[in-house]
């Protein structure tokens, strides 16, 4: 009995902490519709803000924590609101759901560059370490006591401030009508930045209880927003009670299964299935359980506009792109070190991954964050699977895990959007944790997928290999352009602009979703299998496939030519941490950074990039100009008037930077047009000028000074164009009728109309 | 001092690629209540927008009270004196009753007295003070809108679609506020799909079609047949 109370104390006191992290998740979600996946980094950031203030520059209790929690805290939360997330709004949940993520990925990273894990961290102390109270003869902790107060008040301050102030009430209003609570005088980007920080608080607070209790590790703390999850989901994401409830419900399952789990009626295994990792997945469990009792979401009505768009993919161009980019392979993997081979296999990987989201959520819009743990059940499988890399197991492996990934959509149908996304999620860690963590599974500890057995000809060297993945994702990407081209292609289109019109018209929206689920767990399946070397199962954690979906989305999930970007991207970012080492810490954060300014730019960089040169191409006189300007920079080095590095950083800025933005500038006003020209004539000359070869003494270097040059010279000019006020234009169901054709339009109709006098 | 408290100089007003508005003219004196009519897709409900600042015009001056005001935050506008009740319900209906009277203590007001004034005017949302606002007939909901022009003396008053979706007879009672609104020396513009609902209450009458003013004059002047010539499009 003793012993049961204190396992009760101690399970109320983690779900005291639960709840101080779910209530932060609820306030932001409900003010802004975004779902904070960062909101536990936040927490683990500030945690470690506070040991750093705390225990190495050893600042009183008081004043560290008032200045992480009250001063850090709110000001992150705020810039956080400020710079990345007022951008989102208009934009899809899978957008917003990847920007959050990418958040998370920029946190973990800058986490691990600033205290690396041998830094030699001291302890991280209790508050009043060794201080007990004894309640009806159990010792509690002051820290636990700390944690109850802190609950305790946090439900009070937040009751009163949502309730009894007119900001928390002004911040239920926006969620309710935004453009109303303007109306009515109040300020919804005020209402949104104080939501931001009160979470960032929250988390802090949370994140700092937390660290007292478990120690300071990133993984922790990080993956407590998973038990927040599943606690802020239990109170239906809208409900603080029900969240605390919940929250209290989580810690004591933890607890409790503490206690008993050594006891001896306690099964060690389920049919030789070791369930040592049971622990560490009952929030998932719970999570799971809670989002399947959700009621069915209803099907709202209206129009959605979303401000990604894609074009349909031509037959010529795709067949096109497929040939060029195996010619391409075919022709540089000869001259690739073996190392380097590798790692663009290990992109091109990522791209059959990153493949596998398209069409799931570019064209079906749902969104799964468990691309990875297909991958890495098509490489248990085709390791498992009799036939030693028959192509016939391929397909077999193929069709498992299509059905694998149908049977986990099936209860999770019901769910759309964040529901959906996180129920996979779901699903991703209770893989990770009771499948790839088996032990005794696997040899140790690795799968050996063996190689594919293709008739005739003989795979073994890594060339062939990256090969052979460049050719499986050019058949697998023609194989989804066809879907989309298809009947089922538009009908997953339809389920992402209104699920309303196409039950209506009598499609079914069950079959089609798990269709489109089943289609991308294949195609993740492919990756896997294809891997054709051991491979290790921690390769395909759910945190893993984090970084995917995000570059994915970032690339521009809609196409396939955007998956191809983004796994390249993910690729090209270990290449860049291998090959300068230096620079370890910058790729770190770099995918992150990438992906926090998805909210300017929804449809995704692939198809940016591929705009701005389209517009370009029916423009000759511009056109003229790029290749003019290229050819100059090519004699300044034929001639040695230049470096040929000097050469390579001005001729990719003149291609990346420049003249993506000629259209831009001939169409802006006169004095952005100078504005603009001036900023890209003075990157050009600084690309050019600097003596790189003296100057910057590292290949790394360079490139990174390259990407600036980019970044700042590049982009800036496009926001220098961008939104400019536009010349007039009459809508054209009136022109000819409130206003006379200019002759512009006149031309314009002739040329369409083929009138040419 | 000039006499008009709102102009709207050659607005030009458009969604994306699309223009509504095509150049709009309209003056509203000090007191004056100004019936803005139209077919659907006339672009009244995009004007009021404009005026009250949720969309900013393409070309074209807004000018408030004799100062230009084209490009000002909504919510600046709002607690400068321009009370707008927006199309359909405007009120937020996941909070209460008294909750959405506090959000219109943005206007400078105390609680206090806008809800004693609310209430005196409509006792029957004194009896509804902690419901939420969601839950009430449509009558009571548009009451509960008006309340805040009511409550909070604003210089202007934009209404939109005061009507829709609701009986007669409450329209009837909510035009007869209107009507006391205005005794008070509020500038009123109202929008109105059913003419005749308005031109009771309005001194100068608009007619608006296809992005512009096609007719505007005294309200009384404003005949069935002009009415039915805008409206049927001939």
């Amino acid at each position: 009995m003793q012993e049961l109370l204190t396992f009760t104390i101690i399970g109320l006191s983690t779900g005291a902490i639960y709840a101080v992290v779910a209530s932060g998740l609820v306030v932001t979600y409900t003010t802004s519709g975004i779902f904070n996946l960062a909101h536990g980094a936040t927490g683990m950031l500030a945690a470690f803000t506070y040991w750093q203030l705390r225990f190495d520059w050893d600042l009183p209790a008081p004043v560290a924590l008032f200045i992480t929690l009250f001063i850090l805290c709110p000001l992150f939360g705020i810039l956080t609101e400020r710079f990345v997330m007022r951008g989102l709004q208009g934009t899809s949940e899978v957008v917003k759901l990847s920007v959050t993520v990418a958040l998370f990925a920029f946190m973990i990273g800058a986490a691990n560059w600033i205290w690396p894990s041998d830094s030699g961290r001291q302890a991280f102390l209790k508050f009043f370490e060794g201080n007990t109270v004894s309640l009806g003869g159990i010792n509690v902790s002051w820290h636990k006591l700390i944690t109850f107060g802190c609950a305790i008040l946090v439900a009070i301050v937040l009751r009163l401030l949502l309730f009894r102030t007119r900001m928390g009430v002004a911040m239920r209003a926006v969620v309710d009508d935004r453009a109303l609570t303007e109306l009515n005088g109040g300020r919804p980007d005020r209402v949104a930045m104080f939501a931001w920080a009160i979470s960032a608080m929250l988390a802090g607070l949370a994140g700092i209880l937390l660290a007292g209790e478990q120690q300071l590790n990133i993984e922790p703390l990080v993956l407590l927003v998973i038990n927040a999850y599943a606690a802020a989901i239990i109170g239906r994401l809208t409900s603080l009670p029900m969240t605390f409830a919940g929250a209290a419900v989580l810690g004591l399952l933890d607890a409790y299964y503490l206690q008993f789990s050594d006891d001896s009626w306690f099964p060690q295994s389920i049919m030789g299935f070791g369930i040592a990792g049971i622990r560490a997945s009952i929030p998932t469990i719970v999570l799971f359980i809670a989002l399947l009792a959700r009621p069915q979401s209803r099907l709202r009505a209206g129009v959605v506009r979303i401000r990604e768009q894609n074009k349909v993919p031509a037959w010529s161009t795709s067949v096109l792109g497929a040939v060029s980019l195996i010619t391409i392979v075919v022709a540089i993997s000869g001259m690739l070190t073996r190392s380097n081979t590798l790692l663009l296999l290990n992109g091109f990987t990522f791209a059959i991954v990153a493949l596998s989201l398209v069409p799931l959520t570019g064209y079906a819009g749902q969104m799964s964050l468990a691309p990875l743990t297909f991958a890495g059940l098509g490489a248990i499988a085709m390791s498992k699977l009799p036939g030693d890399g028959n192509l016939l197991t391929l397909i077999a492996v193929v069709v498992i895990v299509a059905l694998i990934g149908a049977l986990v959509a099936l209860p999770a149908i019901r769910l759309s959007g964040i529901y959906l996304a996180l129920s996979t999620a779901a699903f991703a860690v209770l893989v990770t944790k009771l499948v790839f963590n088996q032990k005794q599974t696997f040899m140790g500890g690795n799968i050996a997928v063996p190689v594919l057995n293709i008739p005739f000809v003989e795979i073994n060297s890594p060339r062939g290999r990256l090969i052979l993945a460049s050719v499986a994702f050019s058949l697998l990407g023609l194989g989804v352009v066809a879907i989309r081209r298809s009947r089922l292609g538009r009908r997953l289109i339809a389920l992402k602009d209104s699920p309303v019109a196409a039950a209506t018209l009598g499609m079914s929206l069950t079959r089609t979703k798990l269709a489109a689920f089943a289609i991308s767990a294949g195609i993740a399946a492919c990756a896997g299998a294809l891997a054709g070397d051991k491979v290790s199962p921690q390769q395909y954690d759910f945190t893993q496939s984090l970084p995917v979906v995000l570059l994915a989305v970032v690339g521009g999930v809609g196409t396939v030519g955007g998956a191809l970007f983004g796994g390249l991207m993910l690729g090209g970012n270990s290449v860049l941490a291998t090959v300068v080492p230096t620079l370890k810490n910058v790729t770190k954060i770099l995918p992150g950074t990438i992906g926090v300014t998805l909210g300017r730019n929804p449809t995704g960089a692939a198809s940016q990039i591929a705009d701005s040169f389209r517009s370009l191409a029916n423009r000759w006189n511009l056109l003229a100009f790029a290749a003019a300007g290229a050819i100059v920079i090519w004699v300044l080095d034929a001639q040695y008037v230049i470096s040929h590095w000097a050469f390579f950083i001005g001729g990719v800025f003149w291609i990346l930077a420049v003249t993506p933005n000629l259209v831009g500038i001939m169409q802006t006003t006169t004095t952005r047009r100078m504005i603009a020209s001036i900023y890209l004539g003075i990157g050009l000359i600084v690309a050019i000028s600097i003596d790189w070869d003296n100057a910057v003494d590292s290949t790394g270097k360079r490139l990174i000074a390259l990407i600036l040059l980019i970044a700042l010279f590049g982009v800036g000019a496009q926001r220098v164009t961008e939104n400019a006020p536009r010349v007039h234009r009459s809508s054209p169901d009136v022109i000819g009728l409130t206003a006379d054709f200019t002759d512009e339009e006149l031309d314009h109709a002739e040329r369409e109309l083929g009138v040419v006098l | 001092m000039t006499n008009l408290i709102l102009e709207l100089r050659n607005i030009r007003a458009s969604y994306g690629s699309i223009e509504v508005l095509h150049g709009v003219n309209l003056s509203i004196g000090r007191g004056e209540v100004v019936a803005l009519l139209g077919p659907n897709g006339a672009g009244k409900s995009t004007m009021i927008k404009v005026v009250s600042g949720l969309l900013r015009p393409t070309s074209g001056q807004l000018i408030v009270g004799g100062r230009d005001v084209t490009g000002v935050a909504a919510n600046a506008l709002a607690r400068a004196g321009l009370c707008t009740i927006p199309e359909g319900r405007g009120i937020f209906p996941n909070l209460t009753v008294r909750e959405n009277l506090l959000m219109a203590t943005y206007s400078g007001h105390k609680l206090s007295d806008i809800e004693e004034r609310t209430y005196s005017r409509f006792p029957r949302l004194s009896e509804r003070r902690t419901q939420l606002a969601g839950t009430m007939s449509g009558g009571e909901q548009q009451m509960l809108s008006l309340a805040r022009a009511l409550a909070t003396n604003p210089v202007i008053l934009l209404l939109d679609e005061l009507s829709m979706g609701l009986a007669p007879l409450i329209v009837a009672e909510l035009y007869q506020q209107v009507a006391a609104i205005a005794a008070e020396g509020v500038s009123v513009l109202v929008v109105e799909q059913f003419a005749r609902t308005v031109l009771g209450v309005a001194d100068q009458a608009v007619l608006l079609a296809h992005g512009k003013v096609q007719v505007s004059g005294k309200a009384s002047d404003i005949g069935e047949d002009v009415l039915a010539g805008a409206y049927l499009g001939s």
